[in-house]
């Protein structure tokens, strides 16, 4: 495994682990990391996240999807507080489905992250730190993230039964009309994610596809 | 003639919405352990692995294999010979969506109005396909949609001039612009000719047809191996994440179509393509 410390003067996984260590370990996608972290993250957390880290999140999350960020963005031109603390939280883009009684939640798998690529850089100047959701984000999200320190995660799409074992506590917070897109306070054990882009800007959908391309 | 009661079709569609959204088809289950014998990736393997995993939950805890459970798509096979009674066929079709979203503890993803976005609370309705055929039989198949997929979808109006290359090309830029966002590994559905609709309809139809079984047609079956090898070169891999296996079968679906055009939908599906099949 990698010990050598990551540093954020470049945007290439290749320069900051070494060349030859990139090479020999890139093919097995051994560049990544196992780490185990407490929400709310630190601004510490974030900064030492490297895209390809597999990262299991505990605590408490928010989840918020586009009719959550839309009512959100309102709020915030209206001048008015959010119903959440944004500092070192995690938003996890994701509607469940009903749970059945006696249990948390339904399935619980994330929704597609560009949809929410016009309302993230607002939020993540805010101080939101994290989000967690599936697919490629905006160039104007990954300033956003550079800027303020922040990591996109991906979490397995179309895995919601699974991830949904993750999840002990759901409660509904904001915007209980919304239905499925209501802000639901989550309480997480080990909740799997992996890291697919840092707080350096390196997007780990460009590099990976990279390694098993045969075109 | 046949005399059909149409509470028997709202019964079926509401069992077959919730069978489809826990319990993939056997097909698709094959496809799946299949891929993670052939993925090179071990980040690849490790996500396939999940995803079996993901299915078994889904199955012996009865959790929707997705919470995004779908806009339900049904195609309606209907015998020529039969008679519905006991009320509207259409109004019972909804009745089975809405009771099977209800029942099954299925997420209700449907808004009212496109653009003023209001929950309708219980994912009606459904988008129905009907089209009438020889005898006396319905054959109902309800194919829950995902959006994920269905966002990154396409449709190209292509000039006969582009030929079969044109037509590949359309299908890769498709896949690669879906990318991670389409959950990978995907399905491909493709249709090719008739109108603007009418190739968007072949290419969702294409979708329910069992992964690894192939068009009947010589060179539209080379077509669909082609093009599924290429999209496997591309290197998107499980969950966008890189690897071999991005998609698990194209199967594409021609009709004529007018001198002038060359019509292609590509439909994509990701890994949960769910379709529930029922013989009335």
């Amino acid at each position: 495994m990698l010990s050598c410390k990551p540093s954020c003067s470049t945007g290439n996984l290749s320069l900051y682990y070494g060349w030859d260590l990139y090479l020999s370990e890139a093919k097995g996608m051994e560049i990544n990391m196992e780490k185990y972290l407490q929400m709310p993250l630190s601004k510490e957390d974030a900064a030492n996240l490297r895209a390809g880290d597999y990262v299991y999140l505990t605590g408490i999350m928010y989840t918020a999807r586009d009719a959550a960020h839309k009512r959100m963005q309102e709020t915030l031109e209206a001048g008015e507080p959010l119903p959440i603390v944004l500092q070192g939280t995690v938003i996890y883009y994701m509607g469940p489905s009903p749970a059945r009684s006696g249990r948390p939640i339904g399935s619980a798998g994330p929704t597609t992250a560009s949809r929410m690529d016009k309302y993230a850089p607002a939020l993540l100047d805010l101080g939101l730190l994290g989000m967690i959701g599936k697919g490629r984000r905006s160039l104007a999200v990954r300033d956003a993230v550079v800027r303020n320190g922040a990591v996109y995660f991906a979490a397995v799409g179309g895995a919601g039964a699974l991830l949904s074992k993750a999840v002990l506590e759901s409660e509904v917070v904001a915007y209980e009309d919304l239905g499925t897109e209501a802000i639901r306070k989550l309480t997480v054990d080990k909740f799997p994610v992996i890291v697919c882009m840092d707080s350096c800007g390196t997007d780990l959908y460009e590099i990976s596809a990279e390694q098993y391309r045969k075109e | 003639m046949r005399n059909i009661q149409v509470n028997e079709i709202a019964k079926a569609v509401r069992e077959l919405c919730i069978e489809a959204n826990y319990q993939l088809s056997p097909d698709m289950c094959r496809a799946l352990g299949e891929a993670r014998k052939k993925e090179e990736s071990p980040l690849g393997k490790q996500i396939l692995g999940q995803l079996e995993e993901n299915l078994e939950i889904a199955q012996t805890e009865e959790i929707p294999i997705c919470q995004d459970t779908g806009m339900a798509v049904i195609f309606m096979e209907i015998g020529q010979e039969v008679h519905f009674e006991g009320g509207s066929l259409e109004e019972a079709i909804q009745e089975g969506v809405r009771c099977g979203y209800r029942d099954g503890y299925l997420r209700k993803s449907v808004v009212k109005d496109p653009l003023i976005r209001e929950n309708t609370k219980d994912n009606t309705p459904g988008v129905i396909h009907y089209s009438i055929v020889l005898g006396d039989r319905v054959k109902i198949t309800v194919a829950p949609k995902g959006f994920g997929s269905e966002n990154m979808s396409r449709i190209f109006m292509l000039k006969p001039a582009d030929g079969m290359e044109g037509v590949k090309n359309a299908v890769l830029t498709a896949v690669k612009d879906a990318g991670p966002n389409a959950c990978p590994p995907m399905v491909v559905g493709v249709g090719i000719g008739g109108t603007f609709e009418k190739c968007a309809l072949l290419a969702k139809q294409a979708l329910t047809r069992p992964a690894g079984e192939h068009s009947p047609v010589a060179y539209v079956k080379e077509m669909e191996e082609e093009l599924l090898e290429r999209i496997n070169r591309t290197g998107i891999g499980p969950g966008g994440l890189g690897g071999s296996v991005t998609a698990f079968a194209v199967n594409i679906n021609t009709y004529p179509t007018h001198i002038a055009g060359l019509p292609v939908a590509v439909n994509i599906c990701c890994h949960v393509n769910r379709h529930a099949v029922r013989e009335i």
